[in-house]
């Protein structure tokens, strides 16, 4: 008999009631030790037992409903895919694309967990399994091979569940369906049972026995049903054991399970290039001028982000928009963005708004982290204008639901105007809105929400322009630092200048170019072969920023604060330029 | 993965001293006998009240066989051997011969761990507020700042200097926490020590240490050791803080795997606070280290 590749199967890794809410469950398969879990939309995880940071196991960490967290050193990895979104000794900065624990495929099926190395393989069909309702057995480690405990399981005796009390003679016939399971069907008169036994392969030489029962007795019989399996199993693993050859070792060689995804680092993407397909599962209009888009995978699973990241939509008209993400962590399957409105703007959101609809297909970039979140600080003030409470949505319920201290306020021109409504209604007590104030009455507020300044405190702005220069200069006089004011304009409204030209050294490659007039450095670059992440363009978001080792930047950006400015070491090379002759970046 | 294959040690670790005994608990007239790199070592007291060692072998159980005597010394609180050929001296820890210090062997563990594991482990700042929260640590003060590593050329110790931590009981008397400042220093592959300001005097350190006893490549006694200046604390309030950290310490190196430390960079993922580790890492390459790691370039 060839036996197909174990790989190639899924196993049985766990029972569905072992998959407790906010629990992970330890298990072992083929020789790998595996973290089980369950998020709070359902979704079961299967990832490799080891953080990527130590090797500490992940089942011993905290399922904190979206994320699990190592205990360790308090890495998060992200529901569904496994991605590293948070590291908490760098909370100012967004752990780098592509980090993730390594996960396997996952299938739920006769009250059994199964999982295997193939994204297309399924749990076995058994046809004493289908059709009822079925009862999961206790599980049963063997410390013997999973052929010879197969070839014990189907001598199991056993009486069915209406005849338990009774002593009428017994039949009993096993059917070694498959190679991994075997039925066992107990007849008497009147009353029929059968118990499948699956086999899980938890490493050479010991598996686990993971038996169901056909059909589930009724309530009033089901403890008397246990303990006539448990008994009658236990004695089977006592016979398995006696019988199972001394060396383990004689057992058959495993075979080797590859996760869907390994663990560690992928690298990160460069260009302005769309990476995924997503189709429009939702549209809604959720404001006066502000539709929203809930955005599906086509396939697989999205990749996680920060709360602050944002997306480049490319449009069906060609152009290319950034849109925050309003998820919080309970969100997961779809990311969710607020288009606004803007009739006299380039079309991009006439675009979303008029030609994009529900089932539509839409190319999208990763999330891009550029305007991230710290969960290090005592207390976090988020300031929204206008459709800038999309990031600052996702950020106050991160902070929300890791208990932290936080208050958003959030401006609009009236209440028709106020976004998201069903986001924000369960972050009630931290919400403030304010609706139709004039520049004055808002900026009176500015003054009064961000009056007391205290250390480990951080303040996030997003929204026009001119209120968060407004917001950046109140704050300043009330002794917030630049450090703790953290800001995203839309759009970079400076008026930019792009008449000079300059050299620029590539310390890394000992290459210099030259950016002539009417040139943007980024474009030099990418002539030159470099292809650097970028997502605006125009200076706002921070993707293509560049390290400057040597020479002075001439910043027209809205992303640095002034202190960044000052230490001249970073520059976004979308619109910034040299004031210096020269340049010297770390590419 | 784990070290199922027993690992011989060679001379980068056969060469040093390595602690055997607290040499408080060695009695005349008494022998203990204990484990060492895979081997079995009896340690007693000679005449003149030095500690003595020497190798068990199968023959050897037998009183009639004539033991290999093993070199001895006995330094910091412990006594130490060696099953190769040691340098003269021990690492110097110059504070602990100041008239007014106290040093204490403080409290030993056995850890199912390899003895990297437990000196990175140690030398680690971000894990504070996770696996020591409310004493070396509190979320949500997680970040860890910059800090300079070092090989001195002189000695080819590893340093770690200018750590800052956010320590919420840094001293009795604070109420809203502290930042910390340690300095680390690796003087031995298995041996690590912290320097930290002293309470009550801050133009002088503390000095807080791990002598790691490596029982086999992934079996540990984690011996910890301290040199204070405090006339206040008991003995047993000074031990009772280290046995507090320390078994807070276990059960996180019990669940690390695999439990001998990868050389190899890559087969972790390190971040830019782990530099301390990155840089022990490769030191312990450096120096041929080959026993309680998994090798650059071996295959696990």
């Amino acid at each position: 008999m060839t036996a197909p590749d174990p790989a190639s199967l899924l196993h049985p890794v766990a029972a569905g009631a072992d998959l407790m809410p906010r629990h992970v469950v330890r298990s072992r398969l083929l020789g790998r030790r595996l973290a089980i879990w369950k998020a709070d939309d359902g979704f079961v995880n299967v990832w490799e037992d080891r953080c990527i940071h130590r090797g500490m196991r992940l089942s011993a960490g905290v399922n904190d409903g979206a994320e699990l967290v190592c205990q360790y050193h308090g890495w998060r990895y992200s529901n569904r895919n496994g991605n590293c979104v948070y590291i908490p000794a760098h909370p100012g900065e967004a752990p780098a694309g592509g980090l993730r624990v390594a996960t396997f495929a996952c299938a739920e099926k006769y009250g059994l967990v199964w999982s295997g190395g193939s994204p297309d393989a399924e749990p076995p069909s058994i046809p004493a399994l289908e059709g009822g309702e079925v009862l999961v057995l206790r599980s049963l480690p063997v410390n013997a091979p999973a052929a010879l405990v197969l070839e014990g399981l189907a001598g199991y005796s056993f009486r069915p569940t209406a005849a338990l009390g009774t002593d009428t003679p017994i039949t009993t016939s096993a059917d070694a369906g498959n190679p991994h399971s075997v039925t066992v069907t107990a007849t008497t008169t009147g009353a029929e049972s059968s118990v499948v036994f699956f086999i899980q392969p938890a490493e050479a030489g010991r598996c686990v026995i993971r038996p169901v029962l056909s059909a589930a007795p009724a309530p009033e019989e089901r403890l008397a049903t246990l303990r006539h399996h448990a008994r009658a199993l236990e004695e089977l693993r006592a016979q398995l054991e006696d019988s199972s050859p001394a060396e383990a070792a004689v057992a058959l060689p495993l075979a080797t399970l590859e996760p869907l995804r390994s663990g560690g680092t992928a690298g990160a993407a460069g260009g302005r290039h769309p990476q995924l397909q997503v189709r429009v599962a939702r549209k809604w209009v959720c404001a006066e001028g502000i539709a929203a888009f809930d955005l599906a995978p086509v396939a697989g699973e999205l990749p996680s982000f920060q709360p602050g990241a944002h997306l480049d939509v490319h449009l069906p008209n060609g152009l290319v928009r950034q849109y925050s993400l309003t998820n919080g962590p309970d969100l997961t399957g779809v990311y969710r963005i607020g288009v606004k409105l803007v009739p006299e703007g380039g079309g991009g959101s006439r675009c979303m708004h008029q030609s994009v609809h529900e089932g539509d297909a839409l190319d999208i970039s990763t999330p891009r982290n550029n305007f991230t979140l710290r969960r290090d600080a005592a207390r976090t003030l988020l300031i929204a204008g206008g459709i800038g409470i999309t990031p600052l949505l996702a950020m106050a319920q991160t902070l929300a639901r890791q208990g932290l201290t936080w208050e958003l306020h959030y401006f609009a021109q009236s209440d028709d105007h106020v976004a998201f409504d069903e986001m924000l209604a369960p972050l009630a007590e931290g919400v403030t809105t304010y609706c139709g104030l004039s520049p004055q009455e808002t900026g009176a507020e500015l003054t009064r929400i961000t009056r007391h300044y205290g250390p480990m405190q951080h303040a996030y702005l997003c929204g026009p322009g001119p209120m968060i220069d407004t917001a950046r200069s109140i704050a300043a006089e009330a002794g917030w630092p630049t450090e703790a004011v953290h800001f995203e304009y839309f759009k970079n409204e400076s008026a930019r200048d792009d008449s000079s030209a300059f050299d620029v050294t590539l310390a890394r490659r000992d290459q210099t170019l030259r950016i002539g007039a009417g040139m943007s450095l980024l474009n030099g670059l990418r002539n030159a072969g470099i292809d650097l992440p970028s997502s605006c363009e125009q200076g706002a978001c921070g993707t293509c920023i560049a390290t400057v080792l040597g020479g002075e930047p001439d910043h027209q950006d809205v992303y640095l604060n002034d202190s960044e400015r000052a230490a001249a070491n970073r520059m976004l090379t979308c619109v910034s330029r040299a004031k210096s002759g020269q340049l010297v970046l770390d590419l | 993965m784990n070290a199922s294959v027993p690992q011989e040690p060679g001379a980068a670790i056969l060469d040093l001293w390595h602690p055997v005994a607290i040499r408080e608990d060695l009695r005349a007239g008494e022998t203990t006998r204990t484990r060492l790199l895979d081997r079995d070592v009896a340690v007693g007291l000679d005449d003149d009240g030095s500690p003595t060692a020497w190798l068990l072998t199968g023959a050897q159980h037998d009183a009639a066989a004539t033991p290999r005597l093993l070199p001895t010394i006995a330094a910091y609180e412990f006594a130490w051997t060696s099953l190769g050929t040691p340098p003269e001296e021990i690492f110097k820890i110059p504070e602990c011969d100041e008239p007014d210090r106290r040093n204490l062997a403080t409290f030993s563990v056995g850890v199912h761990v390899s003895a990297p594991r437990a000196v990175e482990n140690f030398l680690d700042l971000g894990h504070f507020p996770y696996v020591h929260a409310g004493i070396l640590g509190q979320a949500p003060r997680t970040e860890v700042a910059d800090y300079r590593v070092e090989v001195d050329p002189e000695t080819n110790e590893l340093w770690a200097r200018d750590c800052e931590f956010f320590q919420p009981q840094a001293a009795a008397a604070s109420t809203d926490g502290q930042m910390s400042q340690y300095t680390y220093r690796v003087p031995h592959p298995y041996c690590v020590m912290l320097y930290k300001s002293c309470p009550t005097d801050e133009s002088r350190f503390d000095v807080i240490a791990l002598f790691c006893q490596a029982l086999s490549a992934d079996r540990v006694l984690f011996h910890t050791f301290m040199s204070v200046i405090d006339e206040v604390s008991s003995d047993a309030q000074i031990r009772a803080f280290q046995t507090l950290v320390s078994a807070q310490d276990k059960p996180i190196l019990e669940n690390q795997t695999p439990r001998l430390l990868p050389l190899e960079v890559g087969d972790e993922t390190s971040v830019r606070s782990d530099r301390a580790s990155v840089a022990y890492r490769r030191w312990l390459g450096d120096l041929g280290v080959d026993y309680g790691v998994i090798p650059r370039g071996a295959h696990r």
